[in-house]
């Protein structure tokens, strides 16, 4: 069965958004996590427990075995209220529960997906949740199903910061308005995020590819609109995609006026 | 055609702010509700931040922004479009003794069913323990091993040697057949998803086990002792397993969903409210069972009189059937949509 990265919705007033589901592979390494937090828990606990047997004996049993039970049970449930979504596992791995239709996350959901582990942990090992997560086109385990939740990832988001890309420079293709006009005609929406991503992410490249990319950009931009010489004269590719970018993203900007000592295009500050 | 995406974000920019802040305070405190305005407000920010989005996907294809507008949409239209019960209050009174019961008699078509699959496991059991000596050593689990040996011998032990387990050990065989006894519900609620036949199976063979000690205890003319050693605990233990089992058969009806119009998702959301009530309720009552069977079901004759002991769980017994089939009558419970079995 094909599976679904993506989980897509549409609201009533036609909006449609989506949100990235987590695979099987980052869910396993946040229940990892779980474990390991657990598996310390329980040390401290046992250790507590020794303590008190020695002056309650078998009551201190008791009182371990119950605890034993409730946090076994009641882990999952318990972060999953309380964070919307999320135990540490999740929360470190930046994964989170929600319902499966967009809608808000139920007390009654999160009992049930979590209760529901001890089919999803048969034979051993999450072996069935594991599988069932393989096959389903949400990936999600029996759990999940029953309770009608996702386990989506949050993206790190932040907003492009152009001003990082021209602050204050100035663009030499602003002089011909006409051909900034055709450029931004000709071009489409995913060329234009290409290169706006390509310098956001310049920084991390190895040096070589970093050429290689804006060599690559700003061929194909040649291609599509050609700048006079004196405008293009002397710029790197990166610059030239600079430029491009800095039309296509903020057509409304003034243009600066050159001054004497700076050559004829943008440079990175 | 490229929207000015420096100008559209300093534009917009303060609009999603507020919206987080309200989103934030929605969040975190769900049960302070909005004033009309704040709600009016609220609902603005949304639509324009929807729309926000759409321009982002159609004209820029900005991924970043497109994400986080992504992620405000969705938070808001949870908000906005969450029809189910909104949450109010919890009140455990309220729970106890009213949604609990009600959930049960909502679906207490599956709880006949459950008893009627441990029914035929208890004739079973018991046919196997009158016509096969081998049976109970075959069939009875390893927690039971002590009802391996003649019941007339085991009665005589009790009585001879009445119960000297200290408090602290009482505590912890309460604990066990707590802890037990909830697991053994739960796995008969989750395997509700193996389309009920694992639920089928944990009813049916605790049925059996009931057959094989009661028949034995029975024609070793024991009665008596069999009845008050179990009706104590058993007759709230019995039916909070049974509700387990309830629950399973609930979540397996709706799995196979007979008879509904409604799709697969659609029948389990409809559904997973009344699973969680039902098993908070089973552990509930599986706790007063392990209390009252270590602390009380434990003691015979001649510590405590075995008529006592009967008398004991018959009182608990008409109080269960009363909670489960009187309480919370009176107030209005509207079914959520294709709930029932």
């Amino acid at each position: 069965m094909s599976q679904a990265t993506t989980l897509v919705l549409r609201t009533p007033e036609g909006v449609i958004f989506s949100q990235s589901l987590a695979g099987p592979v980052a869910r396993a390494l946040a229940w990892l996590i779980d474990v390991a937090l657990f598996l310390a828990a329980l040390t401290l606990l046992g250790t507590i427990i020794s303590v008190l047997r020695l002056v309650a004996g078998e009551t201190a049993e008791a009182l371990g075995l119950l605890l034993y039970f409730v946090f076994s049970v009641g882990y999952g449930i318990f972060f999953e209220w309380i964070w919307r979504g999320q135990t540490v596992g999740k929360r470190l791995l930046r994964l989170r529960v929600v319902d499966a239709q967009g809608l808000r996350l139920k007390p009654s959901q999160i009992v049930i997906r979590n209760l529901l582990r001890v089919v999803d942990m048969m034979p051993l090992a999450y072996l069935v949740g594991g599988l069932a997560c393989v096959l389903s086109r949400r990936t999600q385990r029996l759990g999940d199903l029953a309770a009608n939740t996702v386990v989506i990832r949050i993206p790190r988001t932040s907003e492009p910061n152009l001003e990082q890309l021209m602050a204050g420079k100035y663009n030499s293709f602003r002089r011909y308005p006409h051909l900034a006009a055709r450029l931004r005609q000709r071009l489409s929406a995913g060329e234009a995020a290409l290169a706006l991503q390509a310098l956001l992410r310049r920084d991390r490249l190895e040096p070589s590819a970093r050429l290689e990319l804006f060599g690559s950009l700003a061929g194909h931009f040649r291609e599509q609109v050609r700048f006079p010489q004196e405008a293009t004269e002397g710029i790197t590719d990166e610059q030239y995609v600079r430029n491009v970018v800095d039309l296509l993203y903020r057509p409304e900007r003034a243009t600066p006026a050159p001054s004497h000592s700076q050559p004829a295009a943008a440079s990175l500050p | 055609m490229i929207i000015d995406l420096e100008k559209f974000l300093r534009n917009e920019r303060p609009y999603w702010t507020e919206l987080e802040g309200l989103l934030h305070r929605l969040e975190n405190n769900p049960n302070q509700p909005f004033e009309l305005a704040a709600v009016k407000r609220f609902h603005y920010l949304y639509e324009r931040t929807a729309a926000g989005l759409v321009k982002v996907n159609t004209f820029a294809s900005e991924p970043e922004t497109r994400r986080y507008l992504e992620g405000l949409v969705a938070r808001a239209y949870g908000e906005i479009h969450e029809t189910r019960d909104r949450a109010r209050l919890f009140s455990p009174w309220r729970w106890l003794f009213q949604t609990f019961p009600q959930t049960f008699r909502r679906h207490v078509r599956a709880f006949w069913l459950a008893i009627g699959i441990t029914i035929a496991g208890v004739i079973f059991g018991g046919i196997a323990a009158a016509f096969d000596p081998d049976a109970k050593t075959a069939l009875l689990p390893e927690m039971f091993s002590s009802h391996l040996s003649d019941p007339s011998e085991r009665v005589a032990r009790e009585e001879r040697r009445p119960n000297r387990a200290t408090a602290a050990q009482l505590s912890s065989f309460s604990a066990q057949l707590m802890v037990n006894n909830i697991m053994v519900s739960i796995k008969a609620l989750a395997l509700g998803m193996t389309w009920g036949v694992g639920t089928v199976v944990i009813l049916f063979y605790n049925g059996i086990i009931l057959g094989l000690i009661s028949v034995d205890y029975v024609g070793a003319g024991q009665t008596t002792f069999l009845l008050a050693w179990l009706l104590p605990h058993g007759v709230i233990e019995l039916p909070a397993v049974l509700i387990g089992g309830q629950a399973g058969l609930v979540l397996a009806g709706a799995l196979v969903g007979w008879g509904r119009r409604l799709r697969l998702r659609a029948r389990l959301r409809a559904i997973t409210p009344d699973l969680a009530t039902l098993i908070c309720g089973v552990a509930l009552l599986l706790v007063w069972a392990g209390l009252i069977e270590a602390f009380f079901s434990q003691y015979h004759e001649p510590v405590l009189p075995y008529a006592a002991k009967i008398v004991f769980g018959m009182v608990e017994l008409v109080l269960l059937v009363a909670f489960l089939s009187r309480c919370g009558r009176e107030a209005p419970a509207p079914p959520p949509p294709g709930a029932r079995l």
